[in-house]
């Protein structure tokens, strides 16, 4: 059940997406020039942009500035203080990926600015702050650079031509002898100006309407190893997060959620929980679909945790489905005997008469995001409306959310974005679980007579059990293929719950009856006959992307089925591929030879007991490969060296294309080890913290060498494409070595 | 009562004695550096020291640190430590964070293994690894982790 709160928010965003599919390859558009508005009354020069602005432009040009109106305050991208400080507001969630750094370096590099003034800041759910592309609030999709690239540089370029003209005008000399470095501005004789200087006589100048970019040649941040800019604070515990959230006379939430998902309560005996110390209240809240849970209000986390453990519930689960895994693997098997929706066709008649045959079945199970930060959410109610503080990927979904829940006009409520502890999709949804359930909480606080600000904080165990899992899934295969290694028909079906059934976004991914996140990365780059029949079952279990979204899967089926066929053939697993590949896909090519070259593979001799493995995959636009080594030591499977070669076009910053290529090689492993799992039975969740939902450990870490294909095409994503070929590499590795392919995640040696 | 001495000052904190110093830390002193991870000590986002020694604050109660010199990140990056100071620029230097939500904790379990460290003795990578193990970063910082520990180890010899 979707809340109907989207009004505003998702046409829009639809529209774009439908556009942009429509567009299909077609290069971001730069932002419309009208979009530039210059804005008083924060001090200095300020550049903004306002969506809706088109529109009101549309009817009436003079109408352009109530079109500012009701968002009450315009907000800035970049604000430059009278001391030279450049302030840039990201239009993103900071939650690891480093956007907080390569976005003001992308918009200081056509300023000119002095790199050691520029500071961030985070946005809100302000229109300002909407993706160009997708116009909603969205961190997500590897999209930030990809979609803000040419935003952040006009929104630079435009600050720093009006800083010229400022300067132009102090000095009286013709604006074209004057040049920019480093945060001033240099007259053919010499003089100089700081930005600071100049930035209050710059806000009395018009915005100009077209402004030249650079040239990449002449990029002297871009593309420079960069330091993250909140590298000190984070290293100090001075960077807060929004679990620090410290507001005057704030209470703190720990709610009881149903051990089955959706379940009611039966009965609530809070005695125990309301006579320790702290408790202010125990409140019965409504949760996401159509759930109820039991709030503990306190003067802190302690005391609300200890009275949430000591309320004694009775939950009626009579009305709703217990999941249970085992049934539910029986289940999809039955279900790949069926008819179902195709997402791809092809002949199947070959396969019979194939002179070589594998037939193949692949389980993947739940999995949780976990991210360190456990989920939380601040809410202020306040007279005119209510401020959130959290750390959200949609902002934008999330305060129309909380206005529906609170009764108020969109308009009312402010989210102000803050620093968050990971996501990796979590904090990204369409239900806005635990937003709302934090305005639920408030609002019943309010109701109780407290109403001061409420931070609600999930116990890990919340997190691990609360659902929104990359879906578990089973993919079926039956190839046929010749001697050579060419494939003469590939029968596939993939069973797996849909991510965006019954969200807005599904008129867009779901295309007769295949929801597009489930199949994404099957087939491509290959050019494979291949039949491809998707099944959609529906079940009680909420599920979510998880960092690389259907590739998480589809890249693993499909690059240890290559590998495969390699074997089988006897043919050299990179000489195969590149066979395949042919001349058509050379950003694969370009990634896979970068690995190759950098590992060793085929001239280096490996230990004895220790295997190649390759992979390549393509996802969010960029291509990733990766060349392992790995071995079996007392029947573990494990990795020693990983090599990757990126093709993500122009690198921006590339200290954080390598984190961000390590994290993700990372993630990808995380999907391999024991315990990697989260497993069902009679409906409930049966890990419940990093004890039993088992995460890589610095001990789990192979050494690992990050390579960029070197390139000046508008960027690429990469918080994403790190992560989809590690498994299937590494798997590639202990088939050779076992003889016996790997065909579920996490990996079964024995 | 509760006078617990955090970062060489003394404060009296009023919760039962069986809160976890975690806590006492967080919502009673403001000290927000000292991260919550997992509750149950799997994690080591909340690792502060107790009398130099690298402790889980999430599940050790404040009635233990009564009598004990507690320390935080806080007071361990501000400077006033030759092994803290080592291990924050060795933490920039290689810029280590990403979402740097473990970070705290990370750098009090690697600021806790170089003090146990004989002067100058540099320390294997199977050393480092055994020294890190308990703390978990789910952005996979392990790589620069492991440099930067080596790299502050070689700054203080």
């Amino acid at each position: 059940m979707l809340p109907s709160t989207f009004q505003g928010e998702l046409p829009r965003a639809l529209q774009h997406l439908i556009e942009r599919e429509r567009a299909a390859d077609a290069p971001p558009a730069p932002l419309p020039r009208r979009h530039f508005l210059k804005v008083a009354g924060l001090g200095g020069l300020v550049l903004g942009t306002f969506p809706g602005l088109a529109a009101a432009q549309g009817a009436a040009a003079s109408t352009a500035p109530a079109a500012l109106k009701p968002t009450e305050q315009p907000l800035s991208f970049v604000r430059i203080a009278p001391d030279g400080e450049v302030t840039v507001t990201i239009n993103r969630l900071e939650f690891g990926q480093g956007v907080q750094t390569a976005l003001p370096m992308i918009l200081a590099e056509e300023l000119d600015a002095d790199w050691s003034l520029v500071r961030s800041r985070m946005g809100s759910n302000d229109g300002a702050y909407v993706d160009p592309r997708f116009g909603m609030h969205l961190t997500g999709g590897s999209n930030t650079i990809k979609h803000s690239y040419t935003q952040y540089r006009e929104l630079g370029a435009r600050a720093r031509a009006m800083l010229l003209s400022a300067a132009a005008t102090r000095w009286s000399v013709d604006v074209a002898t004057l040049r920019t470095q480093a945060g001033q501005v240099i007259a053919a004789d010499g003089r100089r100006l700081g930005y600071g200087e100049l930035a209050e006589a710059a806000m009395a100048l018009p915005v100009p309407t077209t402004v030249k970019l650079k040239e990449a040649k002449d990029f002297r941040l871009i593309g420079q190893p960069t330091t993250r800019i909140d590298a000190k604070a984070k290293s100090s515990g001075r960077q807060a997060f929004g679990i620090d959230m410290r507001l005057p006379g704030q209470l703190t939430a720990v709610v009881a959620h149903p051990p089955v998902f959706g379940a009611r309560l039966k009965s609530v005996d809070d005695g125990a929980a309301r006579a320790i110390k702290g408790v202010k209240a125990v409140l019965r809240v409504p949760l996401d679909r159509g759930a109820e849970g039991v709030a503990v209000v306190a003067d802190g986390y302690w005391p609300a945790k200890q009275g949430r453990e000591a309320l004694k519930l009775e939950w009626d689960t009579a009305a709703v489905e217990k999941v249970d895994s085992t049934r539910q693997l029986a289940q999809y098997r039955a279900l790949v005997k069926q008819e179902g929706p195709r997402h791809f066709e092809a002949d199947m008649a070959p396969l019979a008469k194939a002179p070589r045959r594998i037939e193949a079945e692949f389980v993947f199970p739940y999995l949780a995001h976990a991210p360190m930060e456990p989920l939380n959410c601040t809410v202020q109610l306040t007279d005119s409306g209510a401020e959130l503080h959290v750390g959200s990927q949609f902002p934008g979904v999330d305060g129309l959310a909380a206005a529906r829940v609170l009764g108020l006009k969109p308009e009312q409520v402010r989210v102000n974005v803050q620093m968050a502890g990971g996501g990796f999709g979590r904090r990204g949804l369409f239900s806005s679980d635990y937003v709302v359930e934090a305005c639920e909480v408030a609002k019943a606080a309010r109701t109780a007579g407290l109403s001061a600000p409420v931070r609600l904080v999930w116990r890990r165990e919340d997190d691990i059990q609360g659902g929104y899992y990359r879906p578990m899934h089973l993919h079926h295969a039956r190839i046929g293929f010749d001697d050579r290694g060419q494939v003469l028909a590939w029968d596939h079906v993939l069973v797996g719950q849909s991510i965006t059934e019954g969200s807005p976004f599904a008129g867009v991914m779901i295309k007769n009856g295949v929801d597009n996140t489930a199949v994404e990365g099957m087939r491509d780059p290959y050019d494979l006959p291949m039949r491809l029949t998707v099944h959609h079952p529906k079940l009680n279990v909420p599920v979510l992307w998880w960092r690389s979204v259907g590739s998480t899967h589809t890249a693993f089926v499909m690059e240890t089925l290559i590998d495969e066929i390699a074997r089988q053939t006897r043919q050299d697993p990179v000489a195969y591929r590149m066979k395949l590949f042919g001349d058509q896909h050379p950003r694969h090519r370009e990634a896979l030879q970068l690995a190759v070259d950098r590992s060793g593979y085929g001239k280096k001799r490996l230990p004895a007991g220790r295997a190649w493995g390759v992979a390549v995959h393509e996802s969010f636009e960029s291509v990733v490969a990766y060349v392992v080594e790995a071995s079996v030591k007392k029947g573990q499977a494990v990795l020693h060296r990983v090599t990757a070669g990126v093709h993500c076009n122009l690198v921006v910053n590339p200290r954080t294309v390598e984190a961000q290529v390590q994290g993700a090689a990372l993630m990808g492993l995380s999907m391999c080890l024991p315990g990697a799992a989260i497993t069902l039975k009679d409906g409930e969740v049966q890990q419940s913290n990093f004890g039993d939902f088992v995460v890589p450990r610095i001990t789990d870490m192979p050494e690992i060498a990050v390579h960029t294909v070197p390139s000046a095409d508008p960027p690429t994503g990469m918080g994403e494409p790190g992560l989809p070929a590690l498994a299937p590499a590494f798997a590639n590795a202990i088939a050779r070595l076992t003889g016996k392919p790997q065909r579920q995640l996490p990996f079964q040696l024995a | 009562m509760s006078t617990l001495n955090v970062n060489g000052q003394a404060h009296t904190v009023d919760a039962d004695p069986a809160t976890p110093i975690l806590w006492a830390l967080r919502d009673h002193l403001g000290l927000t550096g000292t991260k919550f991870g997992c509750g149950a000590a799997l994690c080591g986002a909340c690792t502060v020291h107790l009398d130099g020694q690298a402790i889980r604050s999430c599940v050790t109660p404040i009635s233990v640190a009564e009598g004990k010199r507690l320390t935080t990140i806080e007071a361990t990056t501000d400077g006033s430590d030759r092994v803290g100071a080592a291990v924050h620029a060795a933490w920039v230097k290689h810029d280590v964070a990403q979402c740097g939500y473990c970070q705290s904790g990370q750098i009090m379990s690697a600021t806790a293994f170089l003090k146990s460290l004989p002067q100058g003795r540099q320390p294997t990578p199977a050393e480092i690894d055994t020294a890190m193990a308990g703390n978990i970063c789910r952005c996979g910082t392990y790589a620069r982790i492991r440099a930067a520990v080596a790299d502050a180890a070689r700054a203080l010899a």
